[in-house]
């Protein structure tokens, strides 16, 4: 079976029964391709066995340049380039610059991380998602299960799924078109018929 | 496991489902919105042109068209700078701070909080700006460019140049911090949309997000560093915003107590400004279940705390200014409170100091009237304190040769109104066409705010749980 593209999805009500199904099922060797929630539910990056995130490195090194740069900056301007006598203080007053610096700092840090943050989660103006199920943004979490990936066959788990008290599960599969969307094909088919591939009909 | 509290009260009242939170949100931004808007946006833009008239005038002719004069340099547009800054601080303390604190209550009124810290902070920019008289010049004095007359690089020893560091900055990350939070939203609403308009639009404001647990997971350590960043940065701000005045040598300015007095105070207005915003939203939108009497009473405690702590602030001040035996200090002081702005400082201290105190009273404080009532009145103190700060200290100059009276012209007037009008034109399109509520953090709470929900949870059969989080029977009271 081809990867990537064969699926089954099972809709879950409730967050904390979600966490127990997923611990469940990774504990009888199911694959989890994703879990899809319409707001964070915390311990389920612990369930389903997610490294720690490494946002908070990423600032810290962005954040640091800033420091850097900031002090460079001023240093190299007003103690180097151009030194002038400002109220009989020193060229170079480096508590002055401290106001600066911590802003600077705090730009770079938050900056850098919100871009690391958009960018290696593929998030961006024109990114199309693909959708198993558009309740996962409304009140429904959806866990999608890479059939090619497991090797227990679609009916063991979806009746595995039904024993973690799954509200639905149902088999999804994916065409190479929705595997790749793409931005102008999504505007041109929502301006001509209203419908792409990840909407319902408009009404 | 969870434990229920029996003294507080649910966050979320009405026992609203996942189901209904969206569509409560969504519906205003997806209907055509009512009369009463159309209404509002009207007079909103009605200020936002006749103040921009003058505005323009202003800019053409030069800052000769306000009130100032030799001795009173900065008058209005200062005090307005500090008084729109001030309330913007309210957004970031409750979207970060709070966030910090783990104070779930936050997580209703952090979206609308946000943008007014947003708009406001637009509104503060403007006047550092105008204020130049000549700002298309103002890239030289205010950014580190090489000066095209000669190799001259901004004054890194200024407070007033860590001020434009400090502002847009903080502008720049509260941006960041809204929009980040905002985007989950636009995807439930990307994913409800019927009409093309909408699909594209918040398509394209949602980054494409879809909610998989990965992104939850980094989403919510970026969220939690940018509060950790943000905390800090709007304390500087404001303590910023004071040296302007703190680090001169003016009587009445130079004065040490400035940052942690502006912060309160900011921190004091910008709440009260929420809470005005807030209580109209909460009737419009009829999000009654959702900001509460408690999320009113909360902000109510805290514009109490803070009226107190610039009451005491005021106190010192007069203190520290006898104590000093400094005589301009004294006079400055003196001046204040009899002198001829004596209107001035006895509005502030009415407004600021006395009126808040009213809110020890529990049926005041959970009073709407009362509340939208002090809620203003706390902003024209606040704006007051400003006008008494900058004004009173400048219009007793060294010489009495230099003594004046300030008193504004039209244009000082409007100006201030085309502010009025461009915040409220900004806040009513954000009604409008983002979810004013951040669905995604109502729906977090909501499990362990609602006791209906709350008992959903032993529908649960124990054999579904793993072994270790097992909930006993004995403590499921």
């Amino acid at each position: 079976m081809e990867s990537n593209k064969h699926f089954l999805v099972g809709i879950f009500n409730d967050h904390d029964i979600l966490i127990s199904g997923v611990k469940k099922l990774r504990a009888e060797g199911v694959k989890i391709f994703e879990v899809y929630t319409p707001y964070p539910v915390h311990h389920l990056e612990h369930a389903l066995g997610y490294k720690r995130s490494k946002m908070p490195v990423a600032a810290f090194f962005f954040g640091i340049t800033g420091t850097i740069l900031a002090i460079l900056m001023q240093t190299l301007m007003l103690g180097v380039d151009w030194p002038m006598i400002i109220g009989g203080k020193p060229y170079i007053a480096y508590p002055d610059f401290v106001p600066v610096t911590f802003e600077l700092t705090v730009l770079l840090a938050s900056y850098g991380m919100g871009f690391t943050f958009f960018i290696t989660r593929g998030l961006g103006p024109g990114a199309v998602p693909r959708m198993f199920d558009r309740r996962a943004t409304d009140d429904k979490h959806v866990m999608a299960i890479d059939l090619s990936e497991n090797k227990k066959s679609e009916d063991e788990i979806k009746a595995l799924l039904e024993s973690v008290s799954a509200e639905e599960s149902y088999r999804k599969d994916f065409t190479d078109e929705e595997n790749n969307p793409n931005f102008w094909k999504f505007l041109v088919d929502t301006m001509t018929n209203g419908v792409t591939s990840s909407s319902r009909q408009l009404n | 496991m969870q434990i229920v509290s029996q003294v507080r009260e649910p966050l979320i009242t009405g026992g609203k489902t996942y189901k209904d939170i969206t569509n409560d949100v969504c519906r205003p931004v997806e209907q055509d919105p009512p009369k009463s808007w159309f209404a509002a946006l009207t007079v909103a833009l009605i200020l936002l042109l006749a103040g921009g008239a003058f505005m323009g005038d202003m800019l053409w002719n030069g800052i000769g068209r306000w009130g100032l004069n030799k001795s009173v340099q900065w008058a209005w547009d200062i005090t307005n700078f500090v008084w729109w800054v001030g309330i913007g601080h309210a957004g970031t303390l409750i979207s970060a701070v709070l966030l910090l604190f783990r104070q779930k209550w936050r997580s209703s009124i952090n979206r609308a909080a946000e943008a007014m810290t947003i708009f406001a902070v637009i509104c503060a920019a403007i006047w550092p700006v105008v204020h130049m008289g000549r700002p298309w010049l103002g890239a030289y004095w205010a950014l580190p460019l090489p000066n095209t007359f000669g190799s001259l690089w901004v004054n890194f020893n200024s407070p007033l140049l860590w001020d434009v560091f400090a502002i847009s900055t903080y502008f720049t990350v509260s941006l960041l911090f809204w929009y980040i939070g905002l985007v989950p939203d636009f995807a439930t609403l990307r994913d409800r949309a019927v009409t093309k308009f909408q699909r594209i639009f918040y398509g394209f404001l949602s980054l494409g997000f879809d909610g998989s647990a990965k992104t939850w997971m980094h989403y919510e350590s970026v969220s939690l560093i940018l509060a950790g960043l943000s905390t800090p940065l709007v304390l500087s701000v404001h303590t910023i915003v004071s040296f302007d005045f703190a680090t001169s040598v003016i009587p009445g300015w130079h004065t040490t107590i400035f940052p942690p007095y502006f912060v309160a105070g900011a921190i004091f207005s910008g709440f009260a400004m929420v809470l005005t915003l807030m209580l109209i939203t909460r009737v419009l939108y009829g999000l009654e279940d959702y900001i509460t009497m408690e999320h009113i009473e909360m902000m109510n405690i805290v514009i109490l705390v803070t009226g107190s702590v610039v009451g005491i602030a005021y106190v010192t001040e007069f203190f520290i200014a006898w104590y000093s035996g400094v005589e301009y200090e004294q006079y400055a002081f003196a001046n204040r409170m009899g002198g001829q702005y004596w209107w001035a400082y006895w509005s502030m201290m009415t407004c600021n100091v006395i009126s808040p105190q009213l809110f020890y009273f529990k049926a005041i404080r959970t009073n709407l009237i009362t509340t939208f009532f002090l809620s203003i009145v706390v902003n024209i103190g606040m704006w007051f304190e400003r006008f008494v700060i900058i004004v009173t200290s400048l219009h007793r100059d060294y010489l009495p040769s230099s003594w004046v009276y300030f008193t504004p012209t039209a244009w000082d007037i409007m100006c201030y109104v085309f502010t009025f009008g461009l915040f409220f034109t900004l806040f009513f399109m954000f009604a409008k066409f983002f979810p004013v509520i951040n669905m995604a953090e109502v729906k977090a709470v909501l499990k362990d705010s609602d006791s209906k929900v709350y008992k959903g949870r032993r529908t649960i059969p124990n054999s579904l749980v793993p072994e270790a989080d097992r909930v006993k029977e004995t403590e499921i009271a």
